[in-house]
């Protein structure tokens, strides 16, 4: 299986990103494909900008560990994990999951999957700056850890 | 010697990203998670409050870590809040 994590501050090409997923296996039949967007407002203000910081090494190993994961659970051609790092403006994509299967149902779910375990576990923090100059750390949701355990049952 | 990290909110609170610690600031022969916890609480209230949250996340050597996590020397030790990618 080919599996791709990049963690930086460059964009990404949602296309291109597709096109190279598709080229590992003449058995695939399905790409399934999320991309994570910066909203332009969180809980009640306007946000401007928002930063993103990570730990480099470890955030690579822990998405790594989850796409193995997601391969013994689910049978992959290819995945492809890109989260971006620094500042980021709305609207500007932040995170891309991409998987190939021969089939629709294993590429949605390990695509879901993968995407549940990195907003869980993988190192990364979002700072944003709002409207009215405030900084602030973004919390962590209590959905998010309820989306992740319905793996483990 | 041993390197300790934090980030984050953390980084911020603490007004530090990387800490080394010898063998002269901490007894490494039996240190795990929980003893170097106690021994960086010593250094006020800040610390403590970090060290003690209930949701603060530890790696040792970038993998996850709970309190009784042996630490020795060379080891790369992590304290960061719940995460917030994706």
């Amino acid at each position: 299986m080919s599996v791709i994590v990049r963690v930086g501050e460059a964009d990404f090409d949602v296309g291109a990103e597709c096109r190279a997923l598709a080229s590992h296996s003449r058995q695939s039949g399905a790409i399934v494909q999320f991309v994570g967007l910066m909203r332009d407002s969180n809980q009640g203000d306007d946000v401007l900008t928002m930063e993103l910081e990570h730990y480099p090494g470890m955030t690579e190993r822990c998405i790594t560990e989850i796409v193995n994961r997601a391969q013994q659970r689910w049978p992959l051609f290819a995945v492809t994990v890109i989260h971006r790092v620094g500042v980021l403006q709305p609207q500007d994509q932040i995170v891309f999951v991409g998987v190939s299967a021969a089939h629709r149902l294993d590429a949605f779910q390990s695509c879901e999957f993968i995407m549940d375990y990195l907003k869980t576990e993988a190192p990364f923090w979002k700072k944003e700056c709002t409207l009215n100059g405030e900084q602030r750390w973004v919390d962590a949701r209590q959905t998010d850890q309820h989306a992740r355990k319905r793996w483990q049952d | 010697m041993i390197t300790v990290l934090f980030f984050a909110k953390y980084r911020e609170l603490l007004g530090t990203a990387k800490i080394s610690l010898s063998a002269a600031d901490i007894d490494l022969t039996t240190c795990t998670v929980a003893q170097l916890k106690a021994s960086l609480a010593e250094r006020g209230a800040l610390w403590r409050d970090v060290l003690a949250a209930e949701n603060t996340l530890c790696a040792v050597n970038q993998d996850l870590a709970g309190d009784d996590t042996p630490i020795s020397l060379g080891d790369e030790v992590a304290f960061y809040p719940p995460v917030t990618g994706g």
